[in-house]
C-alpha cells in the first residue's frame, strides 16, 4: 500500500483572516477607529452602544454601526434611533460575525467619512473569538447580573480582548453583585486590561469610556 | 458552536489540496488546536464524519493536537507553559502575564493518503 503524508500547515481560518487583515488596511486607510462588541444575550450591548452612538453624536463625532443577530432587525431599528446610520446582519443561525460579512454589509459606506464604526457581534461569548473582523478593539461585556466568574467561564474571549466594559452598574448592589471579585477575575485572564464600569441607563462610567475611545482613535490617526 | 463549519472548512482546504494527488484517498487528517482556540476536539470529531461524507475523505480519521498556552513572562524573561486557562500568571514567578505566545492555533498540520494504485487494489478485494 502506498501511502503519503501532506504536509499543509495552514490556519483552518486562514480565509477569514486575509479577509480581516483587507478589512483593517481599509479601516486604517479611512482613518475609522473599529470596535467588535462580544458579549453573552442580554448583557446590554445594544443599550451600550445606543448612548455611544448617541452621545459620540452630540459632541461631533461621525459614528455608524454594523449590528449582528441571528434574525430580526430590532436591534438596529434601536441604535438608528440615534441618528446614526446602521445596518443589521441576519446570520440565519450561525453564531457569529465573519469577515465576509463585515465587508459585505460595509459596501457603501464611505469609511473615511467615518471617525468610530461600532460591530455588535452577535450574543454569544465562545464562536466570536475565533473570528477576527479586522477591528483595531475589541471589547468584552459582561453585566452585573451575569456572576463574576464569567471571565473565567469564558477566558478564550476576555483573553483576547482589548477592553471589558461592566454593564448595568446601576443594579450592582440589588443583584449582590461583588465588584472586587470580578475586576480580579477579569485581570486573572487577562492581565492590564482597561476596565469599565458603566450604565447605560444613568450614564455612569461613560465619560469615561468616551475619553478611551478618543485617545484610542487619536493614537490611531497619529 | 460553530465546530461543523470549522471542520467544513477543514475538508474544502484539504479538498483544494487534494487536486494534485488524483484519485487518492484521505485516511487520516491532522489539526494542531490550541488551549486557547475556542473549539471542542468532541464536537470537532462529532462533525467530521457528516462534513466528510460524499467527499475523498469520506471514513478518514481526523486526529486533534492540542498545545497548551505559553506566555512570555517579562519578569523571568522566559517562555512559560500555564497549566490551563484559568489564571495568566507565570508558573515559576506567579507575576500576571499578557504576551501571548502559543495557544490560539487553529490549523491543519497534515494529511495523509493512499495514492491511486493503492486504491484500485482494495476496490478488487471489496
Amino acid at each position: 500500500m502506498t501511502t503519503r503524508i501532506v504536509e499543509l500547515r495552514r490556519g483552518i481560518l486562514k480565509k477569514n483572516d486575509e479577509l480581516a487583515a483587507g478589512l483593517r488596511e481599509r479601516y486604517a486607510a479611512g482613518g475609522v477607529l473599529v470596535l467588535n462588541l462580544v458579549s453573552s444575550p442580554g448583557t446590554g450591548k445594544t443599550a451600550f452602544l445606543e448612548r455611544t452612538l448617541r452621545e459620540l453624536r452630540q459632541r461631533g463625532s461621525k459614528v455608524a454601526a454594523l449590528v449582528g443577530d441571528l434574525e430580526t432587525d430590532n436591534d438596529a431599528k434601536r441604535l438608528a434611533a440615534s441618528g446614526a446610520p446602521v445596518r443589521q446582519i441576519n446570520t440565519h443561525g450561525i453564531c457569529h460575525l465573519d469577515a465576509e460579512m463585515i465587508s459585505k454589509h460595509l459596501d457603501g459606506w464611505a469609511l473615511d467619512e467615518l471617525d468610530y464604526l461600532f460591530i455588535e457581534n452577535v450574543g454569544n461569548l465562545v464562536c466570536p473569538s475565533s473570528y477576527d473582523l479586522g477591528e483595531k478593539i475589541r471589547v468584552a461585556l459582561l453585566s452585573v447580573t451575569e456572576g463574576e466568574d464569567k471571565p473565567l467561564k469564558y477566558p478564550t474571549l476576555f483573553n483576547s480582548a482589548d477592553a471589558a466594559v461592566i454593564t448595568k452598574m446601576d443594579i450592582a448592589e440589588p443583584c449582590g453583585f461583588d465588584r472586587e471579585l470580578a475586576l480580579k477575575n477579569i485581570n486573572e485572564i487577562r492581565p492590564g486590561i482597561r476596565i469599565f464600569e458603566t450604565s447605560a441607563k444613568t450614564g455612569t462610567g461613560m465619560e469615561e469610556w468616551l475619553g478611551y475611545l478618543g485617545e484610542e482613535r487619536a493614537g490611531r490617526i497619529g | 458552536m460553530h465546530e461543523l463549519s470549522i471542520v467544513s472548512s477543514v475538508v474544502e482546504t484539504v479538498q483544494e489540496s487534494l487536486a494534485s494527488y488524483p484519485g487518492a484517498r484521505v485516511v487520516e487528517v491532522r489539526l494542531k488546536v490550541g488551549a486557547l482556540a475556542s473549539v471542542v476536539v468532541d464536537s470537532l470529531e462529532f462533525c467530521w464524519g457528516i462534513a466528510t461524507e460524499d467527499t475523498p475523505l469520506a471514513r478518514s480519521r481526523l486526529v486533534v493536537v492540542t498545545v497548551p498556552v505559553v506566555m512570555h513572562c517579562a519578569h523571568c524573561d522566559a517562555d512559560v507553559e500555564l497549566d490551563g486557562v484559568q489564571s495568566f500568571r507565570c508558573p515559576l514567578c506567579d507575576e500576571p502575564c499578557s504576551d501571548l505566545r502559543q495557544g490560539r492555533e487553529l490549523d491543519i498540520e497534515s494529511y495523509e493518503i493512499e495514492e491511486a494504485d493503492a486504491i484500485e487494489e482494495i476496490g478488487v478485494k471489496g
